[in-house]
């Protein structure tokens, strides 16, 4: 099928496309790389009045540092992220997560920003967001306003940004030296959306495990992190039982949904193996790197 | 506002072209109905299948998720622009001795991906190439005599280099 007609917009500033949204946000979409929205409007599951294209935004393109944190612009690529010495100094549990975003191709076009903005209940970027507790900046035509991740994934495509807001920044504090990182994901083939993923940072004290974060998507309507789930794992020694423990708290929280891909019974199995995988890889990492 | 219809000024396989078109057509269909370029095809329209890839500045992308008013000002090249009949690009020419291809659809977009890829990694593992063609469905071949087609351009274009040094 093809797109549905809709009226061609390329503003040249910021401050340009966030009065556009301001005036016709209900009925307009951003583009950036368009790899999530393309293939919706192919199908019409999407059919915006007016496509915003901010491919003319190079001041969104930007990955730095400031102070202890990584500031991404909410236009970089997911080729540029994923080859980045920063990234993988500041954030290895992205640069780990990278290896199963879809495919070359698709990186070169498909931006963090837009990934994020789409929330995609099996993709892995949110995932990584949720770990690492990052924060989203989000404006409209007169205010920022600032978005802890836990808060920002709300359900199933749907997160906290308006119709006449941009993400424009995502800011992820530095991963401390102390912890160990995970991440892994089963899919049909190399780069197709998860059937399930769990991302998990350890920091490790002695021989206990002094905090954790959990991550999980591909299980749900959207990616989730679990206060239960981190708090089972705080103050314990790591082992595969307390694992398993950590991942049975899970499948009772989560509402583990069952399509082609996958069945519920499948998930369950797959919140098990791949908890218990990952946590004990970042407990390894984390006590290396002590 | 907004319009339905946009100018476009665009380079194709070396070539310039300046084009009025519906603000909702696909540069996969721009290339195709517009330009007469039919090396391209359209297998999905959804970006899973890699039929349509082409190289937009250097980069590759899914002709099929871009739409022909995004490309205003950039250089585009398709298969039509890797090589001819007489003169084949090595991927081409490997591709034709190991048998990488049998009804040719696929074709186009993973001779396209490979240029990329084979820029950026010039002595690949077979690993790696099958990684690289991942986002390429093929209905025909079983990949095996993709791969092999792949490894042997990589080699063909390494020789190349050897020489010019």
């Amino acid at each position: 099928m093809k797109p549905a007609a809709f009226e061609y917009l390329k503003p040249t500033t910021l401050e340009n496309v966030l009065s556009l949204l301001a005036q016709h946000g209900s009925s307009a979409k951003l583009i950036a790389g368009g790899q999530s929205l393309v293939p919706m409007m192919n199908f019409r599951l999407a059919t915006p009045e007016i496509l915003i294209d901010i491919n003319g935004l190079s001041s969104l393109d930007f990955v730095r540092r400031e102070g202890d944190s990584l500031r991404i612009g909410a236009r970089a690529t997911h080729a540029v992220l994923a080859d980045s010495t920063l990234v993988r100094q500041l954030c290895p549990l992205m640069s780990e997560a990278y290896k199963y975003v879809a495919h070359a191709t698709v990186r070169n076009r498909g931006t963090l920003g837009g990934n994020l903005a789409h929330a995609d209940p099996a993709s892995e970027m949110p995932a990584v967001m949720l770990a690492v507790n990052a924060t989203l900046v989000i404006r409209n035509a007169t205010a920022e306003r600032l978005i802890p991740a836990k808060e920002f994934f709300q359900g199933l495509y749907a997160t906290a940004i308006t119709p006449v807001e941009m993400l424009v920044e995502v800011r992820i504090p530095a991963t401390p030296r102390l912890t160990g990182y995970a991440f892994e994901e089963v899919s049909s083939r190399q780069g197709d959306f998860a059937m399930g993923l769990v991302a998990a940072i350890v920091e490790v004290r002695g021989d206990l495990i002094n905090s954790a974060a959990v991550s999980f998507a591909g299980f749900s309507d959207r990616a989730y992190r679990l206060e239960a789930v981190d708090d089972l794992l705080k103050g314990k020694k790591p082992s595969d039982s307390l694992f398993l423990d950590a991942a049975e708290a899970a499948i009772a929280l989560i509402e583990i949904s069952q399509d082609a891909h996958a069945d519920r019974e499948y998930r369950c199995d797959l919140i098990r193996t791949l908890t218990r995988r990952t946590l004990a890889k970042a407990v390894t990492r984390a006590t290396s790197n002590a | 506002m907004g319009s339905t219809s946009v100018d476009i000024t665009v380079t194709v396989n070396g070539k310039v072209y300046r084009k009025h078109i519906p603000s909702r057509m696909l540069l996969s269909d721009f290339l195709r109905q517009e330009l007469y370029l039919t090396g391209t095809h359209v297998g999905c329209e959804h970006g899973v299948c890699g039929a349509c890839t082409v190289l937009l500045d250097g980069k590759s992308a899914r002709s099929c998720l871009t739409f022909a008013a995004q490309v205003d000002g950039i250089e585009i090249e398709t298969i039509e622009g890797l090589g001819t009949a007489k003169n084949m690009h090595p991927l081409q020419k490997a591709f034709w001795e190991k048998h990488g291809m049998q009804c040719g659809f696929c074709t186009p977009g993973i001779l396209m991906t490979a240029k990329e890829f084979l820029a950026k990694n010039p002595s690949p593992t077979e690993e790696e190439v099958r990684e690289a063609i991942s986002g390429n469905l093929c209905r025909c071949t079983g990949y095996q005599a993709i791969i092999d087609a792949v490894l042997e351009a990589a080699q063909k274009m390494r020789n190349l280099q050897e020489v010019q040094v």
